[in-house]
């Protein structure tokens, strides 16, 4: 091993070379068949394009994704999330619709606040189940996948809620500084949760959690309030992507809003190279694989199939990205002669 | 290597055994260039219980995975009944009559004893499972052995006493020659080592030869016929035990003879005026079901006490006690007057204890982080997530102990997964240092470590005692506990049977009482 | 109630053994009284709802979800989970419309529909036993895949206006003054099946091994790789043939059928008492767990004053009871 690596070296060893390599070559796909497919307009002080469009609708799946780095790097997995960003949305939109002043910001932030705050609560619900009660992840957020929409439809009373405000469908529609205001709502969240886990130490006692759970403990880290934070978080951020989907078609259909976007999440995590074994993430790479999966969307019907069939192209994009990962097919694919040494490290203790 | 072959043979007795059903012939074994076993015989007749025999890493369960075609001989050969033969795979060898029961028991809890007994191979009628006729076969089994359990109850049900024994009667169907048991006795009590000895001398009256793994030497006497000494991969020796004194076994085991042992260079050690200080530590009757029988321990300030005793005796299974990293069911713990049960590490850490596994790998090392971020994780837990290390501390913290333990490569950013094995100790052994502790709990330290990172961790101990750390130091060489340690505990069996001031006592007489055939009166007799 | 009625139907059942049922009925039998007082509910409060046929038409509204939930019973019961089914059974719709649409045979068309699911199911299985990928992840990739054929045959629903499809849909069986339809009696068939293999074969057993202890079981010998692969041809089998039944319910293909089925049939086969980490539980159970789902939503429609909603969060604090209680169960085991 060379004392320093050099600059190639580092790039060529990044763990997210492939997953930003896989983005440009998309991106090159849509270029070769839609030759004006960079080109960005100036429209009433506003970006206009197929990449600000990209950018803007990779907005929820980010959101969510980001939480669903954290509860991965921890061995956890949350399938709540979409249920979660569907109560969200119902909190928010039945909340301003029964508003008596249904166009001000106060009710939007009012609204918004009590929508998240009820997010934070089911995180914390998802939680106490993992780390209290010791269920298995993917057991404990199933039972919250399957009431969630419920509940959701207990807030709207079973019907589609839409709502007239227009600081609310800003989140979704509006623009800051040129740029669409929910993808920068994202990259603040982004930022956010950068600073959360790299400058304070709950990046580090994530990672040594799920890296090696025991030695963690015997070290002293309070596993039971790393793993509940990160559900908490995981539960807020669900419930912002939830506002700004809510916020896109300024109403709530609790059955439809968010579905299957845990499954976006959970893609978008791994494309990004964080393992679903638990251990390092990289937020970088999630954000790389929420625009990998947003430009995938527009892709598909930018070389002329039906925008429908995304989900045959993620599919095929799960299977590839596992494959990669999983260190059977690899030694498959190397074709190593003897399977020997790995049995001597388990037996070995 | 030969030498020791013709010593083999000088003790087995000629003319009163048939031939071997299995003999194993300098078997040799490595991964990854590191020799795991170095030209090991064995040789298992009908009829007769062998005990497989040595310490940790010494090659007992490679030599068993080669026997039970887990692993790959790269050179040596097996013989069953005089017919070379070569295992690929467990399958092959359970053909060949060879079954293995491990101390795990790989059953299937959720299903019924018959089952566990006979699946893969049960009756079967119209395509289906004939179920009454697996169970009659099953209790036909059971009743051949003496086990008094019903085939069709659940086997989860029963204590683990009994899955061992299910496990038994399911090698035992297969029409089993040779039946390996691997530490069948760790997680039973005496009465059930008893039930599980009955078993083995009936199998043994039918002919079976059965390979006995385990770390209580009563046991191995109580019911084995010959043994293997294994030792770093190498075969020490086979002898018949009832020829073998119980300090010839251990000194074949730790491998030194009483000659060369006496006198070693030793630092001074300073015996602490118990009358004058209160104790750091005080465990008054600590014990936990299945692992330490009841045990007190006193620890005083500035002390090094050492830990002696073979795998399995008790001597980890204390120092886990101590520091809550399991929870004690009987017992307390005091530290510094404050009489408080150690509920978890955390509550241990808060009061300054310090524990650094045995289990350096699965325990210590998170393989993924860097050094600096495995240095610093007991401090930055205790300090808790929202309150990190300020930068400037923490680079001068990691750059102090990377420079004070001569850590190489001597970069904090370093992932950890790629040091050696003695570099990872002295990060593990920093990331305690750093939270200052008044007692720290070192198991094993310096085991699988080179010569130079150990010399440097032993000295790091002496300093710490120096400035008045208490430590407690355990380690399977006897010589490294004797130079370190100002006070001695001698473990076996799960029990605390000796403990002295390190006051001119020798290797041997410590093996003498780990043998148990010294009484353990104070001093030693061969000063 | 339901622990007045547990006593009752346990010694009228298994009256050799005495007063207490074997530890590893009871979750059936809490399943059963559970259905039992839901029914004496109803029956209490609604006229008409203590009719045979109520019964009769629980079994012929949910006979799809019956026979996914015995799919899923394989799986789960191995320790894994298969996410696909609900997508499956809307790809079953959509071949099944889309062949009769380009005139072919309807038994063939019914032959691809099956051939469709038990090879996406032996797909699936390869993944994730020789390469090693978690369930959940490869179902998943099954779940996104299957929608995405769907759309790709067609983005609009096609009604399926078959001779033959159509008198299977509307077919009765009279039971003298009660009826069934075909689809409710091949659930039951399946049902059978499934519970013999379960119980009587190799197969069966090896699949409890694989949930008791993987490892275990490969050591001793079974065919884990056969077995395990096999679970989700099963599954796969099993959405497809669910899916089938729910093309002759519904008469249409179309790519939004059956969205979040995955989840009532989970949910379904954990309330019948099966362990989600798998090596207990029974097929019966996940049948009586259907019927407990069924009657929820019978009940609520009975009702008139609850909304459809609450079906979801009844079945939310089911399977949350359910999983606490095993989750309890089998820590003091361990």
């Amino acid at each position: 091993m060379p004392e320093s690596p050099t600059r190639y070296q580092r790039i060529l060893g990044s763990p997210l070379l492939w997953p930003a390599l896989a983005l440009a070559m998309l991106l090159l796909v849509n270029l070769v068949a839609t030759p004006t497919f960079f080109n960005i307009r100036m429209q009433d002080g506003h970006l206009y394009g197929s990449l600000v469009d990209i950018v803007r609708n990779s907005a929820p799946v980010l959101l969510v994704a980001l939480g669903m780095t954290l509860v991965i790097a921890t061995r956890g997995i949350d399938l709540s999330v979409g249920a979660i960003a569907a109560i969200s949305g119902s909190v928010a939109c039945t909340r301003i619709a029964g508003a008596g002043d249904e166009a001000a910001l106060s009710t939007a932030i009012m609204a918004c606040t009590l929508a998240l705050a009820v997010c934070v609560a089911l995180g914390l619900w998802n939680g106490f189940l993992v780390s209290v009660l010791g269920i298995q992840p993917i057991i404990a957020t199933l039972v919250l996948m399957v009431a969630g929409r419920g509940l959701a439809m207990a807030v709207t009373d079973g019907q589609i809620t839409t709502v007239n405000n227009a600081f609310f469908s800003d989140l979704a529609s509006g623009f800051v500084l040129t740029l669409p205001l929910a993808f920068i709502v994202a990259m603040v969240v982004f930022a956010f949760t950068a600073v959360l886990t790299r400058r304070t130490a709950l990046g580090m006692l994530i990672e040594a959690v799920g890296i090696n759970p025991e030695a963690s403990r015997l070290a002293g880290v309070r596993s039971r309030t790393i793993v509940w934070t990160v559900y908490a978080f995981s539960g807020l951020c669900s419930g912002v992507a939830g506002l700004i989907i809510a916020a896109n078609t300024n109403s709530v259909n609790p059955n439809r809003l968010g579905l299957w976007i845990e499954l976006d999440a959970i893609l978008a995590v791994v494309i990004g190279g964080t393992s679903l074994a638990g251990g390092r993430f990289s937020l970088t790479g999630t954000l790389i694989g929420a625009l990998f999966i947003a430009t995938l969307v527009r892709t598909i019907p930018n070389i002329g199939i039906p925008s429908e069939a995304n989900y045959l192209f993620k599919a095929l994009v799960v299977v590839a990205v596992c494959l990669l990962q999983s260190p059977k097919a690899r030694r498959a694919l190397r074709r190593r002669r003897r399977t020997i040494p790995v049995l001597a490290e388990a037996g070995h203790a | 290597m030969t030498q020791m072959e013709t010593q083999a043979q000088a003790h087995s007795p000629q003319g009163l055994t048939p031939s071997p059903v299995i003999e194993m012939q300098d078997i040799t074994i490595e991964f990854g260039g590191v020799r795991a076993l170095d030209g090991v015989s064995l040789r298992l007749f009908p009829g007769e219980v062998h005990a497989l025999m040595g310490e940790n890493g010494a090659g007992k369960s490679t030599l068993i995975k080669a026997l039970t075609g887990v692993y790959s001989i790269d050179s040596g050969t097996v013989l069953v009944d005089g017919v070379e033969h070569a295992f690929s795979s467990p399958a092959a060898s359970q053909a060949a009559g060879i079954s293995t029961v491990y101390q795990e028991v790989n059953l299937l809890p959720n299903l019924t004893v018959a089952e566990n007994m006979l699946l893969g191979r049960e009756p079967r009628r119209f395509g289906g499972i004939n179920v009454s006729a697996m169970n009659r076969r099953a209790r036909e089994t059971l009743e051949g052995l003496g086990i008094a359990v019903d085939p069709t109850s659940v086997l989860g049900d029963h204590p683990i006493a009994i899955q061992q024994l299910v496990a038994i009667a399911r090698a035992v169907d297969v029409d089993a020659r040779v039946l390996i048991l691997d530490e069948p006795t760790s997680s039973l009590d005496t009465d059930e080592v008893a039930k599980l000895f009955d078993v083995i001398r009936r199998l043994r009256a039918d002919g079976v030869a059965i390979v006995f793994v385990s770390h209580f030497l009563d046991q191995v006497y109580e019911v084995s016929d010959r043994m293997t000494i294994l030792r770093n991969g190498q075969l020490v020796e086979e002898r018949m035990v009832a020829e073998t004194s119980r300090l010839e076994l251990v000194q074949l085991m730790i491998g030194r003879e009483i000659e060369v042992l006496d006198r070693l260079d030793r630092q001074e050690h300073t015996a602490v005026d118990k009358a004058k200080t209160a104790p750091v530590l005080v465990a008054v009757g600590l014990g936990r079901k299945g692992s330490l029988e009841a045990t007190d321990l006193e620890l005083f300030e500035g002390e090094v006490i050492g830990f002696a005793g073979l795998l399995g005796s008790g001597r980890t299974e204390l120092a886990r006690l101590l520091f809550g990293a399991d929870t004690a069911d009987k017992g307390e713990v005091t530290v510094r007057s404050e009489r408080r049960r150690l509920r978890s590490p955390r509550h241990a850490i808060d009061r300054k204890l310090a524990f650094s596994s045995e289990d350096r790998k699965a325990e210590g090392v998170v393989a993924d982080l860097t050094v600096a971020d495995n240095m610093v994780l007991a401090l930055q837990a205790s300090r808790g997530w929202l309150r990190p290390i300020p930068q400037n501390t923490r680079t001068e913290l990691v750059q102090r102990y990377i420079q004070a333990l001569d850590i190489r490569p001597a970069d904090p950013d370093a992932l950890m997964r790629n040091l050696s094995g003695g570099n990872q100790q002295k990060v593990l052994l920093a990331r305690w240092l750093i939270t200052e502790p008044d007692i720290l709990i070192l198991d094993e330290p310096t085991r699988g470590i080179d010569i130079g990172a150990k010399a440097q961790i032993q000295a790091t101990v002496a300093e710490l005692a120096a400035k008045g750390m208490s430590v407690v130091f355990i380690s399977a060489e006897l010589e490294e506990v004797l130079r370190l340690s100002d006070r001695l505990v001698v473990m076996r069996d799960r029990h605390k049977i000796d403990e002295r001031p390190n006051d001119d006592v020798s290797v041997s007489d410590v093996l003498e009482i780990i043998a148990g055939e010294a009484r353990s009166e104070q001093g030693s007799h061969h000063a | 109630m339901s622990a007045a009625t547990l006593p009752v139907s346990a010694s009228a059942w298994d009256r050799l053994r005495q007063f207490s049922p074997p530890s590893r009925y009871v979750p059936v039998l809490t399943t059963l009284a559970l259905f039992i007082g839901m029914f004496g509910i109803g029956g209490l409060r609604y006229d008409g709802f203590a009719d045979p046929q109520v019964l009769l038409s629980l079994l012929i509204d949910n006979a799809f979800l019956i026979v996914l939930a015995v799919g899923m019973t394989f799986v789960i019961l191995t320790g894994g989970i298969d996410l696909s089914v609900g997508s499956v059974v809307a790809l079953s719709t959509m071949v099944a419309a889309k062949t009769l649409q380009l005139g072919w045979d309807p038994y063939l068309s019914m032959v691809a529909v099956l051939l469709t699911g038990t090879l996406l199911g032996l797909l699936m299985g390869l993944l994730i036993h020789y390469f090693d990928i978690q369930p959940f992840i490869a179902t998943l990739a099954g779940l996104f895949l299957a929608r995405g054929i769907t759309y790709l045959i067609s983005v609009e629903s096609i009604s399926i206006n078959d001779p033959t499809f159509t008198a299977l849909a509307y077919e009765t069986v009279d039971l003298g003054g009660y009826y069934l339809r075909w689809t409710a009696i091949v659930a039951l068939v399946v049902v059978g099946i499934a519970a013999y293999v379960l119980a009587r074969t190799r197969f069966g057993r090896t699949v409890y091994a694989i949930g008791g202890s993987e490892s275990s079981a490969m050591l001793m010998g079974l065919r884990v790789a056969f077995t395990k692969v096999g679970v989700y041809v099963i599954s796969g089998f099993c959405a497809s043939l669910g899916g089938l039944m729910f093309s002759l319910y519904i008469l249409s293909g179309n790519p939004l059928h059956a969205v979040g089925t995955e989840l009532d049939a989970i949910a379904a086969v954990v309330i019948g008492g099966t362990l989600l980490t798998g090596g207990r539980g029974y097929v019966v159970g996940s049948l009586l767990g259907v019927l407990v789902l069924g009657i929820i939503l019978t009940l609520i429609s009975f009702d008139g004053s609850l909304s459809s909603y609450w079906v979801r969060i009844v079945i939310g604090a089911l399977l949350l009871a359910f999983v606490v209680a095993q989750r309890f169960a089998t820590r003091r085991q361990t």
